[in-house]
Protein backbone atom coordinates (compact mmCIF):
# COMPACT_ATOMS: atom_id res chain seq x y z
CA UNK A 1 0.00 0.00 0.00
CA UNK A 2 1.29 3.47 -0.81
CA UNK A 3 0.96 6.53 1.40
CA UNK A 4 -1.41 9.09 -0.01
CA UNK A 5 -0.68 12.57 -1.26
CA UNK A 6 -2.38 13.85 1.88
CA UNK A 7 0.53 12.55 3.95
CA UNK A 8 2.95 14.76 2.00
CA UNK A 9 1.12 17.99 2.64
CA UNK A 10 3.67 19.76 4.84
CA UNK A 11 6.36 22.44 4.34
CA UNK A 12 9.45 20.26 4.53
CA UNK A 13 8.13 18.08 1.74
CA UNK A 14 7.37 21.09 -0.45
CA UNK A 15 10.90 22.34 0.23
CA UNK A 16 12.23 18.97 -0.97
CA UNK A 17 10.08 19.07 -4.08
CA UNK A 18 11.17 22.60 -4.98
CA UNK A 19 14.79 21.62 -4.41
CA UNK A 20 14.55 18.50 -6.56
CA UNK A 21 12.51 20.03 -9.41
CA UNK A 22 14.69 23.14 -9.58
CA UNK A 23 17.76 20.90 -9.64
CA UNK A 24 16.38 18.86 -12.52
CA UNK A 25 15.53 21.98 -14.52
CA UNK A 26 18.97 23.47 -13.89
CA UNK A 27 20.65 20.20 -14.88
CA UNK A 28 18.70 20.27 -18.14
CA UNK A 29 19.57 23.93 -18.73
CA UNK A 30 23.32 23.80 -18.06
CA UNK A 31 24.40 21.99 -21.27
CA UNK A 32 22.43 24.59 -23.23
CA UNK A 33 24.14 27.41 -21.34
CA UNK A 34 27.60 26.00 -22.01
CA UNK A 35 26.73 25.35 -25.65
CA UNK A 36 25.66 28.95 -26.17
CA UNK A 37 28.77 30.39 -24.57
CA UNK A 38 30.88 27.99 -26.60
CA UNK A 39 29.34 29.49 -29.74
CA UNK A 40 31.52 32.52 -29.08
CA UNK A 41 34.47 30.41 -30.09
CA UNK A 42 33.35 29.33 -33.53
CA UNK A 43 30.11 31.12 -34.29
CA UNK A 44 30.44 34.64 -33.01
CA UNK A 45 27.78 35.78 -35.44
CA UNK A 46 25.54 32.94 -34.27
CA UNK A 47 26.04 34.02 -30.67
CA UNK A 48 24.98 37.55 -31.51
CA UNK A 49 21.92 36.31 -33.34
CA UNK A 50 21.06 34.09 -30.40
CA UNK A 51 21.48 36.96 -27.95
CA UNK A 52 19.18 39.11 -30.08
CA UNK A 53 16.63 36.29 -29.90
CA UNK A 54 16.86 36.36 -26.12
CA UNK A 55 15.68 39.96 -26.12
CA UNK A 56 12.11 38.73 -26.57
CA UNK A 57 9.90 39.14 -23.46
CA UNK A 58 9.01 35.44 -23.33
CA UNK A 59 12.68 34.51 -23.24
CA UNK A 60 13.33 37.17 -20.63
CA UNK A 61 10.59 35.58 -18.57
CA UNK A 62 12.26 32.22 -19.02
CA UNK A 63 15.57 33.69 -17.90
CA UNK A 64 13.88 35.08 -14.82
CA UNK A 65 12.50 31.61 -14.19
CA UNK A 66 16.00 30.14 -14.43
CA UNK A 67 17.35 32.63 -11.92
CA UNK A 68 14.44 31.75 -9.65
CA UNK A 69 15.33 28.06 -10.01
CA UNK A 70 18.95 28.78 -9.18
CA UNK A 71 18.09 30.94 -6.18
CA UNK A 72 15.56 28.37 -4.94
CA UNK A 73 17.98 25.48 -5.35
CA UNK A 74 20.78 27.37 -3.64
CA UNK A 75 18.58 28.51 -0.79
CA UNK A 76 17.17 25.00 -0.36
CA UNK A 77 20.68 23.58 -0.34
CA UNK A 78 21.81 26.04 2.30
CA UNK A 79 18.74 25.13 4.36
CA UNK A 80 19.76 21.45 4.20
CA UNK A 81 23.34 22.22 5.18
CA UNK A 82 22.08 24.24 8.14
CA UNK A 83 19.71 21.43 9.18
CA UNK A 84 22.40 18.80 8.94
CA UNK A 85 25.42 20.57 10.35
CA UNK A 86 24.08 23.04 12.86
CA UNK A 87 22.65 21.89 16.20
CA UNK A 88 19.05 20.71 15.76
CA UNK A 89 16.25 23.09 16.51
CA UNK A 90 12.58 22.52 15.93
CA UNK A 91 12.02 25.53 13.71
CA UNK A 92 12.84 23.96 10.38
CA UNK A 93 9.62 25.31 8.91
CA UNK A 94 10.94 28.83 9.42
CA UNK A 95 14.09 27.70 7.72
CA UNK A 96 12.11 26.53 4.71
CA UNK A 97 10.27 29.83 4.63
CA UNK A 98 13.49 31.81 4.93
CA UNK A 99 14.97 29.82 2.08
CA UNK A 100 11.94 30.51 -0.08
CA UNK A 101 12.12 34.18 0.80
CA UNK A 102 15.78 34.43 -0.05
CA UNK A 103 15.15 32.76 -3.40
CA UNK A 104 12.41 35.21 -4.21
CA UNK A 105 14.52 38.21 -3.24
CA UNK A 106 17.37 37.22 -5.49
CA UNK A 107 15.05 36.59 -8.42
CA UNK A 108 13.31 39.91 -7.93
CA UNK A 109 16.65 41.68 -7.86
CA UNK A 110 17.46 40.00 -11.13
CA UNK A 111 14.13 40.90 -12.61
CA UNK A 112 14.64 44.51 -11.59
CA UNK A 113 18.03 44.50 -13.24
CA UNK A 114 16.52 43.55 -16.57
CA UNK B 1 24.52 37.50 -12.92
CA UNK B 2 23.07 40.83 -11.84
CA UNK B 3 26.41 42.43 -12.69
CA UNK B 4 26.47 40.77 -16.09
CA UNK B 5 22.92 41.79 -16.93
CA UNK B 6 23.59 45.41 -15.98
CA UNK B 7 26.76 45.57 -18.02
CA UNK B 8 25.06 44.26 -21.13
CA UNK B 9 24.51 40.93 -22.81
CA UNK B 10 25.62 41.51 -26.38
CA UNK B 11 28.36 39.21 -27.65
CA UNK B 12 30.87 42.04 -27.77
CA UNK B 13 29.97 43.15 -24.25
CA UNK B 14 30.25 39.63 -22.82
CA UNK B 15 33.60 39.08 -24.46
CA UNK B 16 34.86 42.47 -23.33
CA UNK B 17 34.26 41.37 -19.73
CA UNK B 18 35.64 37.86 -20.02
CA UNK B 19 38.43 37.79 -22.55
CA UNK B 20 41.76 37.69 -20.79
CA UNK B 21 40.13 38.16 -17.41
CA UNK B 22 41.79 35.91 -14.85
CA UNK B 23 39.19 36.83 -12.28
CA UNK B 24 36.44 35.60 -14.57
CA UNK B 25 38.43 32.50 -15.43
CA UNK B 26 38.90 31.61 -11.77
CA UNK B 27 35.23 32.27 -11.00
CA UNK B 28 33.85 30.33 -13.94
CA UNK B 29 36.41 27.55 -13.56
CA UNK B 30 35.34 26.91 -9.99
CA UNK B 31 31.70 27.06 -11.08
CA UNK B 32 32.34 24.49 -13.80
CA UNK B 33 34.12 22.16 -11.40
CA UNK B 34 31.30 22.46 -8.89
CA UNK B 35 28.72 21.74 -11.58
CA UNK B 36 30.53 18.69 -12.98
CA UNK B 37 30.71 17.18 -9.48
CA UNK B 38 27.36 18.26 -8.04
CA UNK B 39 24.92 17.73 -10.91
CA UNK B 40 25.56 13.99 -11.45
CA UNK B 41 25.41 13.34 -7.70
CA UNK B 42 22.04 15.06 -7.52
CA UNK B 43 20.70 13.32 -10.61
CA UNK B 44 21.82 9.95 -9.25
CA UNK B 45 19.19 10.08 -6.51
CA UNK B 46 16.51 11.30 -8.92
CA UNK B 47 17.22 8.48 -11.39
CA UNK B 48 17.16 5.73 -8.79
CA UNK B 49 14.18 7.03 -6.82
CA UNK B 50 11.88 8.28 -9.55
CA UNK B 51 12.89 6.15 -12.52
CA UNK B 52 14.03 3.05 -10.68
CA UNK B 53 17.32 3.16 -12.57
CA UNK B 54 20.07 1.66 -10.43
CA UNK B 55 23.41 -0.06 -10.87
CA UNK B 56 26.35 0.30 -13.20
CA UNK B 57 24.45 1.46 -16.28
CA UNK B 58 23.04 4.40 -14.37
CA UNK B 59 26.45 5.36 -12.98
CA UNK B 60 28.05 4.99 -16.41
CA UNK B 61 25.40 7.25 -17.95
CA UNK B 62 26.00 9.84 -15.21
CA UNK B 63 29.76 9.69 -15.73
CA UNK B 64 29.17 10.27 -19.44
CA UNK B 65 26.92 13.24 -18.62
CA UNK B 66 29.60 14.65 -16.30
CA UNK B 67 32.17 14.35 -19.09
CA UNK B 68 29.78 16.04 -21.52
CA UNK B 69 29.28 18.92 -19.09
CA UNK B 70 33.03 19.22 -18.58
CA UNK B 71 33.58 19.20 -22.33
CA UNK B 72 30.91 21.74 -23.12
CA UNK B 73 31.98 23.91 -20.21
CA UNK B 74 35.63 23.75 -21.19
CA UNK B 75 34.70 24.74 -24.72
CA UNK B 76 32.68 27.64 -23.34
CA UNK B 77 35.65 28.80 -21.27
CA UNK B 78 37.94 28.57 -24.29
CA UNK B 79 35.49 30.46 -26.43
CA UNK B 80 34.94 33.22 -23.97
CA UNK B 81 38.26 33.61 -22.22
CA UNK B 82 40.83 32.74 -24.81
CA UNK C 1 -27.79 8.67 15.20
CA UNK C 2 -25.63 9.34 12.16
CA UNK C 3 -23.73 6.77 10.23
CA UNK C 4 -20.14 6.53 9.07
CA UNK C 5 -19.39 5.31 5.57
CA UNK C 6 -16.26 3.24 6.00
CA UNK C 7 -14.15 1.66 3.28
CA UNK C 8 -11.83 -1.06 4.56
CA UNK C 9 -9.08 -2.78 2.61
CA UNK C 10 -9.72 -6.51 2.21
CA UNK C 11 -7.32 -9.06 0.84
CA UNK C 12 -3.63 -8.49 0.33
CA UNK C 13 -1.75 -6.95 -2.62
CA UNK C 14 -4.61 -8.31 -4.72
CA UNK C 15 -7.58 -6.86 -2.96
CA UNK C 16 -10.13 -4.08 -2.81
CA UNK C 17 -11.90 -1.74 -0.46
CA UNK C 18 -15.12 -3.03 1.03
CA UNK C 19 -17.80 -0.62 2.19
CA UNK C 20 -19.45 -0.77 5.60
CA UNK C 21 -21.86 1.43 7.49
CA UNK C 22 -20.97 1.98 11.11
CA UNK C 23 -23.11 3.81 13.68
CA UNK C 24 -21.39 6.96 14.84
CA UNK C 25 -20.73 7.38 18.55
CA UNK C 26 -19.39 10.17 20.71
CA UNK C 27 -15.62 10.03 21.31
CA UNK C 28 -15.36 7.17 18.84
CA UNK C 29 -11.89 6.19 17.68
CA UNK C 30 -10.97 4.55 14.39
CA UNK C 31 -10.06 1.41 16.35
CA UNK C 32 -13.59 1.41 17.75
CA UNK C 33 -14.87 1.49 14.18
CA UNK C 34 -12.70 -1.43 13.08
CA UNK C 35 -13.64 -3.39 16.18
CA UNK C 36 -17.34 -2.79 15.51
CA UNK C 37 -17.00 -4.01 11.94
CA UNK C 38 -15.23 -7.20 12.98
CA UNK C 39 -17.61 -7.97 15.83
CA UNK C 40 -20.95 -6.95 14.37
CA UNK C 41 -20.61 -6.94 10.59
CA UNK C 42 -17.83 -9.18 9.30
CA UNK C 43 -15.91 -11.54 11.62
CA UNK C 44 -13.42 -12.40 8.87
CA UNK C 45 -11.80 -8.94 9.08
CA UNK C 46 -8.16 -9.24 10.20
CA UNK C 47 -6.53 -6.44 12.17
CA UNK C 48 -3.98 -5.88 14.95
CA UNK C 49 -4.36 -4.18 18.28
CA UNK C 50 -3.19 -4.72 21.83
CA UNK C 51 -3.26 -2.04 24.50
CA UNK C 52 -5.87 0.20 22.75
CA UNK C 53 -4.66 3.14 24.89
CA UNK C 54 -1.81 4.55 22.82
CA UNK C 55 1.16 2.76 24.33
CA UNK C 56 2.03 -0.21 22.16
CA UNK C 57 1.72 1.03 18.56
CA UNK C 58 0.17 -2.25 17.36
CA UNK C 59 -2.95 -0.62 15.91
CA UNK C 60 -1.13 1.55 13.40
CA UNK C 61 -2.97 1.69 10.07
CA UNK C 62 -3.45 4.01 7.10
CA UNK C 63 -6.44 6.24 7.79
CA UNK C 64 -7.59 8.48 4.92
CA UNK C 65 -4.15 8.17 3.38
CA UNK C 66 -2.15 8.95 6.54
CA UNK C 67 -0.47 6.50 8.91
CA UNK C 68 -1.89 6.79 12.41
CA UNK C 69 -2.49 4.91 15.66
CA UNK C 70 -6.14 4.04 15.26
CA UNK C 71 -6.75 3.85 19.02
CA UNK C 72 -5.61 7.45 19.37
CA UNK C 73 -7.38 8.80 16.30
CA UNK C 74 -10.79 10.21 17.00
CA UNK C 75 -13.23 9.80 14.15
CA UNK C 76 -14.32 13.43 14.53
CA UNK C 77 -10.78 14.50 13.73
CA UNK C 78 -10.37 12.57 10.48
CA UNK C 79 -13.83 11.95 9.11
CA UNK C 80 -15.44 15.36 9.16
CA UNK C 81 -17.58 14.44 6.17
CA UNK C 82 -18.57 11.06 7.62
CA UNK C 83 -16.27 9.10 5.29
CA UNK C 84 -13.38 6.91 6.42
CA UNK C 85 -10.92 4.93 4.38
CA UNK C 86 -8.84 2.40 6.33
CA UNK C 87 -5.98 0.31 5.03
CA UNK C 88 -2.87 -1.46 6.31
CA UNK C 89 0.36 0.45 6.90
CA UNK C 90 1.98 1.58 3.66
CA UNK C 91 5.43 0.55 2.43
CA UNK C 92 5.11 -2.92 3.90
CA UNK C 93 3.96 -6.22 2.40
CA UNK C 94 0.40 -7.06 3.32
CA UNK C 95 -0.52 -10.15 5.28
CA UNK C 96 -4.27 -9.76 5.07
CA UNK C 97 -6.80 -6.94 5.29
CA UNK C 98 -5.44 -4.42 7.79
CA UNK C 99 -2.43 -6.47 8.86
CA UNK C 100 1.00 -5.52 7.47
CA UNK C 101 4.06 -7.74 7.52
CA UNK C 102 6.48 -5.99 9.86
CA UNK C 103 9.44 -8.27 9.30
CA UNK C 104 11.42 -6.06 6.93
CA UNK C 105 10.89 -3.13 9.31
CA UNK C 106 12.64 -5.04 12.09
CA UNK C 107 15.19 -6.62 9.76
CA UNK C 108 16.33 -3.14 8.79
CA UNK C 109 16.49 -2.21 12.48
CA UNK C 110 18.98 -5.06 12.90
CA UNK C 111 20.88 -4.08 9.73
CA UNK C 112 21.35 -0.59 11.13
CA UNK C 113 22.96 -2.21 14.19
CA UNK C 114 20.02 -1.05 16.26
CA UNK C 115 21.01 -3.23 19.16
CA UNK C 116 22.93 -2.23 22.26
CA UNK C 117 26.20 -4.00 22.93
CA UNK C 118 27.82 -3.21 26.23
CA UNK C 119 31.47 -3.30 27.12
CA UNK C 120 31.26 -3.87 30.86
CA UNK C 121 30.82 -7.08 32.80
CA UNK C 122 28.86 -7.75 35.97
CA UNK C 123 32.13 -7.54 37.85
CA UNK C 124 32.41 -3.84 37.13
CA UNK C 125 30.53 -0.95 38.60
CA UNK C 126 27.52 0.65 36.85
CA UNK C 127 28.26 3.07 34.07
CA UNK C 128 27.70 6.61 35.23
CA UNK C 129 26.00 8.64 32.54
CA UNK C 130 25.48 12.33 33.21
CA UNK C 131 21.79 12.93 32.46
CA UNK C 132 22.34 16.45 31.19
CA UNK C 133 25.31 15.74 28.97
CA UNK C 134 24.80 16.65 25.33
CA UNK C 135 25.01 13.01 24.31
CA UNK C 136 22.46 11.84 26.85
CA UNK C 137 20.05 14.63 25.92
CA UNK C 138 20.29 13.51 22.29
CA UNK C 139 19.48 9.96 23.38
CA UNK C 140 16.57 11.04 25.58
CA UNK C 141 14.99 12.98 22.73
CA UNK C 142 14.86 9.87 20.56
CA UNK C 143 14.71 6.89 22.90
CA UNK C 144 10.95 6.58 23.33
CA UNK C 145 10.43 4.85 19.98
CA UNK C 146 8.24 1.76 20.32
CA UNK C 147 8.70 0.49 16.79
CA UNK C 148 5.15 1.13 15.59
CA UNK C 149 6.14 1.66 11.97
CA UNK C 150 4.21 4.90 11.37
CA UNK C 151 7.36 6.80 10.36
CA UNK C 152 8.50 4.00 8.05
CA UNK C 153 5.07 3.96 6.53
CA UNK C 154 5.06 7.70 5.98
CA UNK C 155 8.48 7.92 4.35
CA UNK C 156 8.56 8.44 0.60
CA UNK C 157 12.21 7.42 0.37
CA UNK C 158 11.25 4.06 1.84
CA UNK C 159 8.69 3.77 -0.94
CA UNK C 160 11.16 4.85 -3.63
CA UNK C 161 14.24 2.98 -2.39
CA UNK C 162 13.62 -0.60 -1.22
CA UNK C 163 17.01 -0.85 0.48
CA UNK C 164 16.62 2.31 2.57
CA UNK C 165 16.87 1.44 6.25
CA UNK C 166 14.20 3.94 7.16
CA UNK C 167 13.67 6.53 9.89
CA UNK C 168 13.03 4.21 12.84
CA UNK C 169 16.11 2.05 12.34
CA UNK C 170 18.32 5.07 11.77
CA UNK C 171 16.82 6.88 14.74
CA UNK C 172 17.60 3.91 16.96
CA UNK C 173 21.14 3.70 15.56
CA UNK C 174 21.53 7.37 16.48
CA UNK C 175 20.50 6.78 20.09
CA UNK C 176 23.06 3.99 20.35
CA UNK C 177 25.76 6.07 18.72
CA UNK C 178 25.20 8.70 21.37
CA UNK C 179 25.13 6.12 24.14
CA UNK C 180 28.56 6.31 25.73
CA UNK C 181 28.22 2.76 27.08
CA UNK C 182 27.85 1.15 23.65
CA UNK C 183 30.90 -0.46 22.08
CA UNK C 184 30.14 -0.88 18.39
CA UNK C 185 30.63 2.66 17.09
CA UNK C 186 32.66 1.90 13.96
CA UNK C 187 30.54 -1.01 12.82
CA UNK C 188 27.40 1.05 13.34
CA UNK C 189 28.80 4.00 11.38
CA UNK C 190 29.47 1.65 8.48
CA UNK C 191 25.99 0.19 8.79
CA UNK C 192 24.22 3.53 8.53
CA UNK C 193 26.30 5.09 5.77
CA UNK C 194 25.59 5.06 2.08
CA UNK C 195 22.70 4.75 -0.33
CA UNK C 196 20.69 2.49 1.97
CA UNK C 197 21.61 4.50 5.04
CA UNK C 198 21.27 8.01 6.31
CA UNK C 199 22.52 9.59 3.08
CA UNK C 200 19.35 8.50 1.31
CA UNK C 201 17.28 10.72 3.59
CA UNK C 202 16.14 13.83 1.75
CA UNK C 203 14.71 15.57 4.80
CA UNK C 204 11.08 15.30 3.72
CA UNK C 205 10.38 15.15 7.46
CA UNK C 206 7.20 13.13 7.02
CA UNK C 207 8.52 10.85 9.76
CA UNK C 208 8.85 13.75 12.19
CA UNK C 209 5.48 15.09 11.10
CA UNK C 210 3.69 11.79 11.79
CA UNK C 211 5.49 10.23 14.74
CA UNK C 212 2.87 9.67 17.48
CA UNK C 213 5.55 9.99 20.14
CA UNK C 214 6.78 13.30 18.70
CA UNK C 215 10.23 11.99 18.02
CA UNK C 216 12.14 13.66 15.19
CA UNK C 217 13.95 10.91 13.29
CA UNK C 218 15.11 13.64 10.90
CA UNK C 219 17.15 15.10 13.74
CA UNK C 220 18.76 11.75 14.47
CA UNK C 221 19.48 11.16 10.79
CA UNK C 222 21.02 14.62 10.50
CA UNK C 223 23.15 13.68 13.49
CA UNK C 224 24.25 10.50 11.76
CA UNK C 225 25.26 12.50 8.69
CA UNK C 226 27.27 14.83 10.91
CA UNK C 227 28.95 11.95 12.72
CA UNK C 228 29.82 10.25 9.46
CA UNK C 229 31.31 13.43 8.04
CA UNK C 230 33.34 13.89 11.20
CA UNK C 231 34.48 10.27 11.22
CA UNK C 232 35.46 10.42 7.57
CA UNK C 233 37.51 13.56 8.16
CA UNK C 234 39.28 11.95 11.10
CA UNK C 235 40.07 8.83 9.13
CA UNK C 236 37.91 6.70 11.37
CA UNK C 237 36.09 5.01 8.51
Amino acid sequence: MRSGARARNHPAFWAFLVHRLSGILLAAYLPVHFWVLGMALHHAAGLDAFLRWTDQPLVKFGEWGLVLMLAAHLAGGLRLLALEFLPWRDWQKSLAAAAAGAALVVSLAFALAL
Amino acid sequence: MIYAVHSGLGAAQILARTQGSLVWLAFYGVFLLAVVVHVPIGLRAVLSEWLGWRGRSRDAALAAFALALAGLGGRAILGVFG
Amino acid sequence: MSVLRVRVWRGAEQGAYQAFEVPRQASQTVLDVVTYIQRALDPTLAYRFACRVGMCGSCAMTVNGIARWTCRTHVDKVAADGVLEIGPLANLPMVRDLVADMREFFDKWARAKGRFSGTRTRAEDFARVAPHSAARRDVDAAIECIGCGVCYSSCDVVAWNPDYLGPAALNRAWTLLRDERDGTRTARLHAVAGEAGCHACHTHMSCTERCPKHIAPTAGIAGLKRELARAALHGEL
